[in-house]
């Protein structure tokens, strides 16, 4: 018998030929942050909505602490959820909203109870001075921090987070994505949270799953996903990728004067094209090298540099800012590999 | 930017114009209801007035309509607030169908309709009851594409959906999601809806007179048949009655909403 807190097991649903689950499988540890990322259509949200009770499937079994579920109603489940759209009840106050999921349990907390608890966690998402504020009186990011401690307040067995950033702007989705981590570990609520921006899921989760077609291509810790993808989808679909032609034998390759061997799952001898970081490439000036600098791009503290190479691709390169100072568009510059495994398709 | 002399004045010019249209109506019913009942005397009298308590049937006809549109808001809240709601939740595809369902009362003019329910009322006076309270029936179907329109409005911009998944979420069975998520956020919509219900039922003739049932208006229409003036009177009495229920509703949101800031 599996130990997972949560299992998702052979999950499918279609709406119509739409495939949105196909057999999803998913364990989840107590305690544990898994984030689900995939572009629009993999079916995350599908699996996070049919693990809420919204959802109903056409196969499957959900599993929570060893409870069939799969049958059990939204209101019966006892899980907490964020939504990407604002959801905090226009006609009640901050407090009003965190207490609601309280108060539908009246027989067993008592209102000064409820009291405590409420403030308590409006100061956990330090907005203890807001409880008497309504939604409209709050800005996006105070909203789904009042919708978060709303959905902790009922103590869920499931912390269920529908892409609860998306609509909010970079410098406070960054803020409240950081506040989230913060409050799960220091609560230690399993959740499941859905995405479809990778630096979110990588910044945040234990272990991210890369979603396709209605299933998991992989799913590993951020490092893991980042430097050995499974598959090309996955290398492709989480970070920068530059496309090599190359070919292999034996399960090594040649780029950029360097040799390189293949991540498991890649093609093992033949022509192919390997995935490879823009960090994984140095570009240094020379005269006699033969690529020139397209553009360079300032990001801070490192640097992207668009190369041409003399075939007619082009690479991106991702180096600190103090070593790509001098490279002017036009400027003749090597480029070379660092020897890491990638994958190649 | 404030707006310049020249944009101010075609404001007020055409505020005037409005006010002028609507209000000259209701100065000439004042005019008309305060002249003297002999044509030969002058000055203004307020006889036609002080006569309205004393109009035989008036009162009960008042009361009657009043109740007729407290029956009328009831089947409101607990039939096609709950309908609306479902078909915006559950069943989307049907959301024009009802549109259009709901839009029919407005297309089929009252006499056609009239002479489609007759025999239903002659059923129901005969097996039921006699009451003109039983017209409240057939108004909640007239009343329909004002509160249809009023609601569906005040769903789409409140994101039922969501709201009603999150209530669910946290707990809530499908009544008190009902009760404590979605009808306070309908709240607006829900009192638009109800008062243009009400006026709609205290202006109410042609399907109330045909079925000979004594309501407001028609005892109105009688007192015409006797005394213009007063029955003038009456009609501008009801006319502002139902003007302060309306205007009621933006002045109750407005105070909350300054209540709101005041808390912040």
């Amino acid at each position: 018998m599996s130990s997972a807190y949560v299992q998702l097991v052979d999950i499918a649903k279609h709406f119509g030929p739409v495939k949105a689950l196909d057999g999803l499988t998913l364990d989840i540890s107590k305690g544990e942050f898994v984030a689900l990322l995939g572009p629009s259509g993999c079916g995350k949200t599908t699996a996070l909505r049919a693990l809420a009770g919204l959802q109903e499937l056409d196969r499957g079994q959900i599993i929570v602490d060893g409870k069939d579920i799969t049958y059990t109603a939204p209101n019966k489940r006892n899980m907490g959820m964020v939504f990407q759209a604002y959801s905090l009840f226009p006609h009640m106050t901050a407090r009003e909203n965190v207490e609601y999921g309280l108060k539908l349990k009246a027989h067993k907390t008592a209102s000064d109870k409820r009291a405590d608890r409420s403030g308590e966690l409006l100061e956990l998402v330090g907005l203890s001075t807001h409880s008497n504020h309504y939604p409209h009186q709050m800005s996006g990011g105070q909203q789904q921090r009042i919708a978060l401690a709303r959905a902790l307040a009922i103590s869920p067995q499931v912390l269920l987070l529908d892409e609860p950033l998306s609509a909010l702007d970079a410098k406070v989705r960054t803020q409240l994505r950081d506040e989230i981590r913060r409050i799960q570990l220091e609560l230690g609520t399993t959740t499941l949270f859905v995405t479809h921006d990778q630096e979110e899921a990588l910044g945040i989760a234990d272990r991210v799953g890369v979603m396709r077609n209605g299933l998991l291509e992989q799913i590993a810790s951020p490092a893991e996903l980042y430097d050995r993808p499974a598959t090309s989808f996955v290398a492709e679909f989480v970070g920068l990728t530059n496309q090599v032609k190359v070919k292999v034998s034996n399960g090594k390759f040649s780029a950029f004067g360097t040799e390189l061997s293949t991540l498991p799952g890649s093609i093992t001898s033949g022509e192919g094209v390997a995935l490879i970081r823009p960090e994984s490439l140095t570009v240094k000036a020379s005269k006699s090298g033969d690529g020139r600098v397209v553009a360079t791009s300032f990001l801070g503290s490192i640097c992207r540099v668009m190369v041409n190479l003399p075939d007619g691709s082009r690479i991106n390169a991702q180096m600190e800012s103090q070593d790509a100072s001098g490279l002017l568009p036009g400027t003749a510059v090597d480029v070379s590999a660092d020897k890491f495994a990638v994958f190649v398709k | 930017m404030k707006p310049t002399w020249k944009v101010k004045l075609w404001r007020y010019t055409i505020i005037g114009i409005v006010g002028f249209y609507l209000l000259l109506p209701l100065y000439s019913m004042m005019d008309f209801s305060t002249k003297p009942f002999a044509f030969f005397q002058k000055g203004r009298t307020l006889d036609a007035w002080k006569v309205i308590p004393s109009q035989p049937d008036l009162a009960i006809a008042v009361f009657r309509s009043l109740i007729t549109a407290v029956i009328v808001m009831f089947l409101i809240l607990v039939l096609i607030v709950p309908t609306v709601v479902w078909v915006h939740l559950k069943l989307p595809k049907l959301k024009r169908l009802v549109e259009l369902i709901c839009l029919i009362p407005l297309a089929i003019p009252a006499i056609v309709i009239v002479v489609g329910i007759a025999p239903l009322y002659r059923w129901i006076s005969i097996n039921i009851t006699e009451s003109p309270i039983s017209l409240s029936l057939v108004y909640s179907m007239l009343i329909l594409p004002y509160t249809y329109r009023a609601l569906s409005a005040a769903l789409d911009a409140a994101d039922i959906h969501t709201l009603a998944e999150a209530a669910r979420t946290l707990g809530a069975s499908t009544t008190r999601m009902m009760a404590g998520v979605i009808m306070p956020t309908l709240r607006t919509g829900i009192l638009n809806g109800s008062f243009i219900a009400i006026a709609l039922v205290l202006g109410e003739f042609t399907i109330s007179n045909l079925l000979n049932y004594k309501t407001f208006q028609v005892v109105i229409a009688q007192i015409g048949r006797t005394s213009g003036n007063v029955a003038v009177a009456v009609s501008l009495a009801s006319i502002l009655f139902v003007l302060i229920l309306l205007l009621a509703i933006p002045q109750k949101k407005r105070q909350k909403e300054v209540l709101d800031v005041d808390v912040a």
